[in-house]
């Protein structure tokens, strides 16, 4: 054990430090739930593509850098840190990106991974369906073989993004007669193609930020398909696997988060710390973040050594969601009255976006898998309780 | 950057795992409640021949020369079996205690550790009660603000007993007359690195408790049918024990780093020795609660094995510094005028 960066982790932070201060935007950009800001956030995918900084373990013939786990932490936290935009594709880099390089055909991945670098296409995903949420294998879109495409029909929902992406991926049944997870296959549809409705839904901040999208005859190619028709299920997995793993939430987040907490209590000590609780609290908040940076760092250790990401990863998403949402809401208990103001009210003093965060932090438990479902994995998976 | 365990620690760990796991078993520890000292001398020995009480004696004393973080994850075994030997708290306390008095009382009892004929324990005042006193060989107390090096006969011990039939705690008196080994800043400096010491011991352990009461529990409930079925499947029994596992395994990376910390003897060691303590403290209660109520009332008897673990578990999360006293620690480092936070500082 040895916990010191290497001179060569140093020389990395430092690049990757002074390429953010010089790179970007002194103002925030708008939210990326507006056409505006959506437009400011695919600019700014751009330019860190030019930087080479767009997807950092990435290979470097698709303007990667093929950084390994700790260089990718390292990236996070300078990124965080610089108060860098929140990424966009998202969807893309961390979740479809991965899917690709690991079950796409050579011509699939030259086709979709250098404009999703490149920020020219974002993806939006299409997993939920109204009758088909934490019960994923209930899909029932279908995709109906014709020839060399496949003529999809259904509605999905719950899609993040969709509203303004070019792009979505997700999983359709192919055949008719199965049931549960056989017969349904992953596809890659382009948002345009005729016969899509986007209805975009307003989330809790009145903004656009998912869509439920309907399916009206929408040809696609059948080149358009990832892995086997049949085995959706199977790379849907791989997907839900990353976004569950190491990629999605990286500490850096978390610990920016509980370092503004510790700052906002210090700013309204003398309210703040009538509640005991509040400053227990914001304790724990640090301690917590801390523990999912030495925990997530143990991880890559492990991996980088030939090791297994094993069920116990099924840990992670309930742990960092629980812990956003417990920051925010000792934020919320700090700001008092002024908790529930927008930014903009003139009487809104010192809030920052913390509101925001809160609303946002509602969301963490639900999505990815509901932090419900989380425990019945960890249960039977983790800890081999019976079925 | 390399925060994994090397081939030889984990190597080292297996081989006393299983020693451990086969040999203290439960029958065991209820025979030790018995007993007139509730110890084995005769285990201690085998434990030294395992090579582990003089794993931190340094070379020049015939030991082995290893730190904390060469013991942690055995210290985590031990928590698993609960093992009654005041193995921890000589290992990580009482030999590096010693080893730092140094001079000729270091030289004339680390051999005896590492040979299995001296049992070295240390007791801070503020533990109000000296653990396993009576079967100290060497028992280096720190009274006062000052530091004494008591051999059996030089004091006088009032028994306290605890709900846990295998902790056994004393009030010591020092006799008349014996005079301190230590005083001073340098008395205060030992006491703050034995209080880390100890308190990591109590985090290691607390991981191997919590990781007890969880198989424990899994088995029992795999087990047991209710409805017709293994309670172990209703959602709400998994539950319970998904949010300890979840709690467990965030605990464990910050107890092996305030290992390393303390190995290091870190600037920092004290904030990550506290974090480590609340985090494997607060698993290992959670442990409790949640696998005493999947047990139902089986788990409220004298005769299953859990109350074992619990007790143990909620003894040393108020032992080296409650929770209260480890919060404040965290507290002043983060909250301090410039205290270094936020993405990047963990490793800084």
């Amino acid at each position: 054990m040895n916990l010191s960066y290497t001179e060569q982790q140093q020389a990395f932070r430092a690049e990757v430090r002074a390429w953010l201060a010089e790179h970007v935007p002194a103002e925030p950009l708008q939210s990326f739930d507006t056409a505006e800001g959506f437009q400011q956030h695919r600019d700014w995918e751009v330019t860190l593509n030019e930087g080479r900084w767009g997807m950092v373990t990435w290979p470097e013939a698709l303007g990667g850098r093929g950084c390994d786990l700790i260089e990718w932490l390292i990236f996070e936290e300078e990124y965080y840190r610089a108060r860098a935009p929140l990424r966009v594709n998202q969807n893309g880099i961390f979740l479809l990106g991965p899917t690709l390089m690991e079950y796409g055909t050579e011509e699939q991945k030259a086709r979709f991974l250098p404009t999703m670098a490149e920020g020219r296409d974002i993806w939006a995903q299409g997993w939920s369906e109204p009758g088909a949420g934490s019960d994923m294998a209930a899909i029932r879109s279908s995709a109906h073989r014709e020839g060399d495409k496949y003529v999809i029909n259904g509605q999905k929902t719950w899609s993040t993004r969709a509203v303004w992406a070019d792009w979505l991926f997700g999983m359709f049944r192919t055949d008719p007669e199965s049931e549960r997870h056989r017969g349904l296959t992953f596809i890659l549809v382009p948002l345009k193609t005729p016969g899509i409705t986007v209805r975009p839904i307003p989330q809790l901040d009145g903004l656009p930020g998912f869509a439920e999208i309907f399916f009206d005859n929408v040809e696609v190619d059948v080149s358009n398909r990832l892995g086997d028709e049949g085995a959706g299920w199977a790379v849907a997995m791989a997907t839900a696997g990353f976004e569950r793993g190491l990629m999605l939430r990286s500490p850096a987040r978390f610990q920016e988060t509980a370092r503004r907490l510790v700052q906002l209590y210090r700013d309204n000590e003398a309210s703040a710390s009538q509640d005991p609780a509040i400053k227990e609290a914001v304790i724990r908040a640090w301690m917590d973040a801390e523990s999912y940076c030495l925990s997530t760092y143990q991880t890559a250790c492990r991996l980088s050594q030939g090791g297994k990401i094993g069920a116990e990863s099924s840990t992670n998403k309930i742990f960092w969601s629980e812990l956003d949402q417990n920051m925010h809401a000792t934020a919320m208990s700090i700001l008092g009255a002024r908790a529930e103001l927008l930014p903009h009210a003139p009487a809104a003093q010192g809030v920052g976006n913390w509101l925001d965060g809160w609303l946002f932090s509602q969301s963490g438990p639900i999505y990815a898998g509901t932090n419900e479902i989380q425990r019945n994995i960890i249960a039977e998976r983790m800890l081999g309780m019976p079925r | 950057m390399d925060f994994t365990f090397s081939e030889d620690q984990l190597l080292f760990h297996d081989s006393v795992r299983s020693f451990l796991v086969n040999e203290i078993t439960p029958e065991r520890l209820r025979a030790g409640w018995d007993s007139d000292t509730g110890r084995e001398p005769a285990l201690w020995h085998q434990l030294a021949e395992l090579g582990l009480t003089g794993m931190t004696v340094p070379e020049e004393h015939d030991g082995l020369g290893m730190t904390a973080l060469d013991f942690v994850l055995l210290a985590q075994e031990c928590g698993y079996v609960a093992l009654a030997e005041p193995l921890v708290n000589h290992v990580l306390v009482g030999v590096p205690l010693l080893a730092d008095i140094g001079g000729e009382l270091a030289a004339h009892w680390l051999p005896r550790a590492v040979a299995g004929d001296a049992r070295i324990v240390a007791a801070l005042e503020q533990n109000l009660l000296a653990e396993d006193a009576h079967v100290a060989d060497l028992l280096l107390l720190e009274q006062g603000g000052q530091w004494y090096a008591l051999e059996q006969g030089q004091f006088a011990l009032d028994y306290s007993q605890s709900i846990d039939p295998g902790r056994r705690l004393f009030t010591v008196t020092v006799n008349p007359g014996v005079t301190p080994v230590v005083s001073g800043e340098r008395a205060a400096e030992l006491r703050s690195a034995s209080l880390n010491r100890g308190a990591l011991g109590c985090a290691a352990q607390a991981l191997g408790l919590a990781q007890r009461m969880v198989d424990l529990a899994v088995a029992y409930t795999a087990d047991r049918k209710q409805f017709g079925k293994p309670i172990g499947s209703f959602q709400a029994v998994k539950h319970h024990l998904a949010n300890v596992a979840v709690k467990l395994e965030y605990a464990k990376a910050p107890v092996h780093r305030a290992a390393y910390a303390v190995a290091q003897d870190a600037a920092t060691a004290t904030r990550h020795v506290a974090h480590a303590k609340l985090a494997a403290c607060e698993a290992a209660n959670l442990a409790a609660k949640h696998s005493i109520q999947v047990h139902g009332a089986m788990g409220y008897t004298w005769e299953v094995d859990l109350h074992i673990f619990m007790k143990k578990a909620w003894a040393l999360a108020n032992t080296w510094g409650d929770a209260g006293f480890h919060k404040q620690q965290v507290a002043q480092a983060i909250l301090a005028e410039g205290a270094v936070l936020g993405a990047g500082a963990t490793f800084q």
